[in-house]
């Protein structure tokens, strides 16, 4: 694919609640942003983790949910016309000679920014794998995350775990070109629509399909091949059945991923900054939110909102270097109200 | 009162419990790695932990979203979520290890 760069003042890498009002602080300062995310939608953990928890502790808020909290800084940050890149990872960070930054994606997107602002809170959102020894070696072979064409496991003898909507739904759609198909949960209690579980307890009564209650605990297989899986029942009895496919559903989870390859200082997966500017230790990079650490450090979408105020002062100066940087409110400037559209 | 944390080498520490604390926060609190992603919010599933077989029946029943978080995590029917365990006087001599996946997160 020809690749067209994108040319802007800042990249946000994430678009969680703090890289969503990391946008409205740098807007006041005349940055224009693009966010990228590996998630298909704003709200980072917010969306994905609890969209419907109440959150109590954003001031000014005595009761938000995760959702809301998104909207309203979507809506915060509307006026400065931020650009998504939804589902992209970032992959390489690359200094240029002018002092920008190039900014690469997996979806082979290419940013040129003069700032970069990590917000990736707990990292990127990641299939879960189960903790079964050897797993790896499985994986993208006979172990897969997901299903993208049904027809790869027509006569498989496929196993599913899980207790979720993609567990089910999988079960139930790809029973019928599989030559055995299984599915393991460790109870017998779903958290799907009922309408699939019902169809999935129908195969079962009908004898198309096994269902076990317990967890895989061993994979048995050579060179990526599987040949079958030990099995702890409740009961801590352990047995073998005969698979050539596993499809664990154990929904998403968070890690660094390629943010540990750019040569920042990392301590423990927590990129470190210091407490005036949240500068890591490349210039012209910043981490705000839940991925940074610092003396004091508190995880708080609060502490983060803090943070990207302080951060944009310094990204300021990258990115205007000859310009006078006055602080002004928002209540009294009418530079400020111009840019929020409100004057 | 105190909980009895079982180590992977199948050590045990017996930690100080504070009545009103999550078995989360105690085990966090002397410093052993539990990562707790979310704070508590019985959201993320890293705090899991493997209890005694003779302690499951004495604890308080998971509620719908603890049990819909452990689906999600690779957990057994002796799985709990530690922030979800209210620490009090019954729960003294509590015996449980954190569970090999929530390690793996914190590895």
């Amino acid at each position: 694919m020809a690749e067209e760069v994108i040319t802007t003042d800042v990249v946000v890498i994430g678009a969680g609640p703090v890289g969503l009002f990391a946008v409205f602080e740098l807007g006041l300062l005349d940055m224009k942003v693009h966010l990228i995310d590996i998630l298909d939608r704003p709200g980072g953990q917010c969306a994905e983790l609890y969209p419907e928890k109440p959150i109590y502790d954003i001031p000014g808020l005595p009761l938000v949910t995760g959702q809301d909290l998104t909207d309203r800084l979507m809506e915060q940050a509307a006026p400065f016309n931020p650009q998504f890149h939804f589902n992209e990872q970032v992959e390489e960070v690359t200094r240029q000679a002018d002092g920008s930054w190039l900014v690469k994606t997996d979806g082979d997107l290419t940013f040129n920014a003069k700032v970069i602002v990590i917000a990736a809170g707990g990292g990127s959102f990641q299939p879960k794998r189960p903790p079964i020894p050897g797993i790896e070696e499985y994986e993208g072979k006979s172990v897969f995350y997901s299903v993208k064409k049904m027809e790869k496991f027509r006569d498989k003898k496929v196993l599913i775990s899980g207790g979720g909507d993609s567990a089910l739904d999988w079960v139930n759609n790809l029973q019928p070109i599989t030559k055995t198909m299984q599915l393991i949960h460790r109870r017998d209690g779903f958290r799907a629509a009922p309408a699939s579980v019902n169809e999935m307890k129908k195969l079962v009564a009908e004898d198309k399909m096994k269902f076990h209650l317990g967890q895989v605990t061993k994979l048995h297989g050579a060179n990526g091949q599987l040949e079958g899986v030990t099995i702890l029942d409740n009961d801590k009895n352990e047995f073998d059945v005969e698979v050539d496919t596993l499809l664990p559903f154990f929904g998403l989870t968070m890690k660094l991923g390629p943010i540990a390859n750019w040569g920042l200082n990392l301590n423990e997966n927590l990129i470190p900054v210091d407490v005036e500017k949240f500068e890591t230790s490349t210039p012209g990079i910043f981490a705000v939110g839940d991925i940074n650490t610092y003396p004091g450090k508190l995880k708080l979408i609060l502490s983060g909102f803090h943070e990207v105020a302080l951060m944009a002062q310094q990204a300021f100066r990258y990115v205007h270097p000859d310009a006078k940087l006055t602080f002004q409110y928002t209540t009294s400037s009418t530079s400020l109200q111009k840019k929020l559209g409100v004057n | 009162m105190q909980i009895i944390l079982v180590g992977a080498d199948s050590t045990e520490q017996r930690l100080d419990a504070v009545e009103g604390w999550r078995v989360m926060e105690i085990i966090r609190d002397h410093g052993f790695p539990i990562i707790a992603e979310c704070g508590g919010a019985c959201a993320c599933g890293t705090c899991q932990v493997e209890v005694d077989l003779e302690w499951t029946a004495k604890l308080h029943e998971p509620r719908e979203d603890e049990l819909d978080m452990l689906d999600q995590n690779y957990a057994n029917e002796w799985s709990r979520l530690s922030c979800q365990l209210i620490f009090t006087p019954e729960m003294n001599g509590l015996r449980l290890r954190i569970a090999p996946v929530a390690l793996a997160v914190a590895a």
